[in-house]
């Protein structure tokens, strides 16, 4: 089966593809696209999709007891578990296939982890680790918020600098986080035997086409998702999908992938916008924006935004036709 | 009572191993941990030579193990693991949230004495710290309890009245690595007895999806508990069937409480574990020399058989408890539950706390004898803890 853009299309405008409307989360926010965009992939492409969801703002406003907001089968263990208990549900499916006692054995079946970027980045790291070495064939999805913002807009490790949280401000003597985001796409591809890529729901066809080879891929997959949040990120509400055309069109959020260490620029900006841009636009900036050195703390983004993409490009080039395994 | 066909010297480890082998779970996630170790290892092997049909998952973590084992569990598979001490406290989160989620899960776990500082040698202070968990906790004295425990074990957790997960603690070192001769039943008998699993609202059920693990505020919280506390009150009487289906093709009968010469005793020593088999022992040297003392060895802890104690605890002269893990700031979690159960008791013993053999210091026949002493004085005090084996 092909990607058929009608039909995705109208799975999109019947609003259920896995998650159905009436969740609880914000107007505006970008997480329950996300989902939609991978699920209904899936749905089209044939696959029966079985989601886990870690601790998070999606999972909390998705499944507000008696109510749920999933018409697919649902699982939320913990915060920081859910690629350890995708990969228990994946191992359950091989073992019941196996002993024929699968209640669908003809499904084709696709296991689907989600987290944010606290649940991923840092707490979830080690089990998102163990469950892609180990081989689980799964597509672990992570909704980049930048921040904790179930608990309230605290750091994490996806936080960029510069950018206003509880537990890291920016005040009269801390500039805020000084850390660069955490770079979790490389930490995943450097797992090697994994199809790893990142999307913005700003390139829909992009995004469709990479889930669709992470369900091909012979093993895990790792989809890194830019995923703005409209209250913490302070942009109004109809403006996640245009933030994150931004995030991308600056390079701060490049699209790319990497299948067994082969690197792939997805989308080639001809000419990078300035970062200072895609700042600019976001309240969640201001009070950096009014410090006296903003504008080291933002050139030292710059350059780290620029040098990676240069080092994408080559990357590109280097690693053409050599898949590490 | 049907012929012995099947006897081994073994490990407890081993003799745990073995049940696994026979109940061929589907998943079984694993993370080496001591005194544990082995029981996965062994299992390993199963897997590895296709003695079983198992899918295991060798995880990164407890963490993950029993992340792993929820997962499988709620997708409609036979799901079980074996932990110790930090092993368990790294899993206790997720300790929770399966036995919540009603996931009948079996777990071995090798008591072992949790940190700090490190030790790798016995007590229960692991078990205990997921005391109130929600996890039935079995008790073995030894490799053959064990062995027969984790059997029964899948019985109970999937029995529809329970769905609940079910711990089976056996003492690490003193039965993981002890050599004991165990019965094992013949493999068709013991897989007949576990039976197929019974599975609920599997997730892989997908013309039937289910959401499991919603958020649960205010308005449900309360009463799900009620559920699970109601659940447990439905193990004994599951217990019992279970363990007289158990003794039909095994000829060992179990009961709630494993009681030792305690008809005629004036004096009774209760203690999980292994203990009670030195204990045993010892009330066989002291009825030689004319003293009426018996031993309880709770086989159960979670759910507390309290009205079977009070049962027999009733007009004792004394009662002495043994626990192998303190409770820093309040009394030792066997004891407080002793005690507790006595204030119902119209003609109440005495009472004594003993903490022994904690971080596996031995405790000696000398220092059993050196409580029933205490006890046959008069000398035990409700209120003081006291210590066997400790220098001091
Ligand atoms: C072990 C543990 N620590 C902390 C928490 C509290 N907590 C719940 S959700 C969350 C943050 C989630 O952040 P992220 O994963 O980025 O998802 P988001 O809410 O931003 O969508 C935290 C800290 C928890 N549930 N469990
Ligand atoms: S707080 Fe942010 S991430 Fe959470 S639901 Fe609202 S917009 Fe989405």
């Amino acid at each position: 089966m092909a990607l058929n853009i009608m039909q995705l299309a109208t799975m999109f405008a019947d609003k259920h593809p896995g998650i159905t409307s009436g969740h609880r989360l914000c107007p505006g926010c970008a997480a329950p696209n996300v989902a939609k965009f991978a699920l209904m992939t899936a749905e089209a492409l044939g696959y029966t999709p079985v989601v886990g969801f870690s601790t998070g703002c999606m999972e909390v406003s998705t499944t507000i007891y008696p109510y749920t907001a999933w018409n697919v089968p649902y699982i939320h263990n913990a915060f920081e578990n859910v690629a350890a208990t995708v990969s228990g549900v994946e191992t359950a499916y091989r073992a019941l296939l196996k002993k024929g006692r699968l209640v669908d054995p003809n499904k084709k079946y696709a296991f689907f982890a989600f987290g944010g970027d606290g649940g991923t980045y840092d707490i979830g790291l080690q089990a998102l680790s163990g469950a892609v070495e180990r081989g689980h064939k799964f597509i672990y999805i992570v909704y980049d918020n930048e921040g904790y913002m179930n608990t309230g807009n605290q750091r994490s490790g996806a936080t960029p600098p510069g950018s206003q949280t509880t537990t890291q401000p920016v005040g009269k003597k801390l500039s805020g986080k000084i850390q660069l985001k955490k770079n979790i796409v490389e930490i995943m591809a450097a797992h090697e035997n994994v199809y790893v890529a990142t999307v913005s729901t700003s390139e829909p066809m992009d995004f469709f086409k990479k889930i669709e080879k992470a369900l091909n891929f012979d093993g895990p997959s790792f989809i890194a998702a830019m995923s703005p949040c409209v209250r913490f990120w302070r942009v109004n509400d109809d403006k996640a999908v245009e933030i994150s055309k931004l995030a991308v069109e600056t390079g701060y959020w490049p699209l790319y992938e990497v299948e067994r260490g082969v690197y792939r620029v997805t989308k080639k900006v001809k000419e990078l916008k300035p970062v200072r841009e895609f700042i600019e636009k976001q309240g969640r900036f201001r009070p950096l924006l009014k410090r006296p050195d903003a504008d080291e703390i933002i050139n030292e983004l710059q350059e780290y935004v620029t040098s990676r993409w240069e080092r994408l490009l080559a990357l590109e080039e280097a690693t053409k036709d050599k898949p590490i395994r | 009572m049907p012929e012995v066909k099947n006897r081994q010297a073994v490990t407890g480890a081993q003799a745990i191993a073995n049940a696994m082998r026979q109940i061929n779970p589907d998943v079984v996630a694993a993370y080496p941990i001591t005194p544990q170790t082995p029981v996965v290892e062994y299992f390993a092997q199963f897997v590895a030579d296709g003695v079983v049909e198992t899918e295991m998952i060798p995880v990164e973590s407890e963490h993950s193990a029993m992340s792993a084992v929820v997962g499988a569990a709620a997708a409609g598979a036979r799901a079980m693991t074996a932990t110790a001490a930090n092993g368990l406290a790294l899993m206790h989160e997720i300790v929770y949230i399966a036995a919540s989620s009603r996931l009948p899960i079996v777990m071995a776990v090798a008591n072992r004495a949790l940190s700090g500082p490190i030790n790798i040698h016995c007590d229960h202070s692991d078990a205990m710290a997921e005391r109130d968990s929600g996890w039935i906790q079995l008790w073995a004295e030894n490799a053959q309890e064990a062995y027969d425990f984790t059997l029964m074990a899948i019985r109970i957790a999937e029995h529809e009245d329970v769905r609940l997960p079910v711990m089976v603690n056996f003492d690490g070192f003193i039965i993981s690595h002890g050599v004991e001769v165990v019965d094992f039943l013949d493999d068709e008998v013991a897989r007949k007895f576990v039976g197929e699993p019974k599975v609920m609202y599997p997730l892989l059920d997908t013309e039937h999806p289910v959401t499991h693990g919603p958020l649960d505020l205010y308005d449900y919280y309360f009463e799900h508990k009620r559920q699970q506390i109601e659940a447990m009150k439905h193990v004994k009487k599951v217990f019992k069937e279970v363990a007289e289906e158990f003794a039909k093709i095994s000829g060992r009968k179990y009961d709630l409480l494993d009681k030792y010469k305690v008809d005629d005793a004036e004096y009774i020593m209760i203690a999980l574990g292994s203990t009670a088999g030195t204990i045993k022992y010892t009330v066989d040297l002291l009825r030689e020399e004319g003293h009426k003392v018996g031993v309880i060895k709770p086989q159960i802890f979670r759910p507390f058989p309290k009205n079977e104690l009070q049962e027999l605890l009733n007009g004792r002269k004394g009662v002495i408890v043994l626990d192998r893990a303190a409770s820093f700031g309040a009394e030792a979690p066997l004891y407080e539950a002793v005690k507790s159960a006595l204030y119902e008791v119209a003609v109440k013993p005495q009472i004594g706390s003993y903490v022994y053999g904690l971080g596996g210091r031995d405790i000696k026949i000398e220092h059993i004898r050196k409580a029933f002493e205490d006890a046959f004085s008069g000398n035990l005090i409700a209120d003081e803890e006291r210590y066997l084996g400790l220098r001091e």
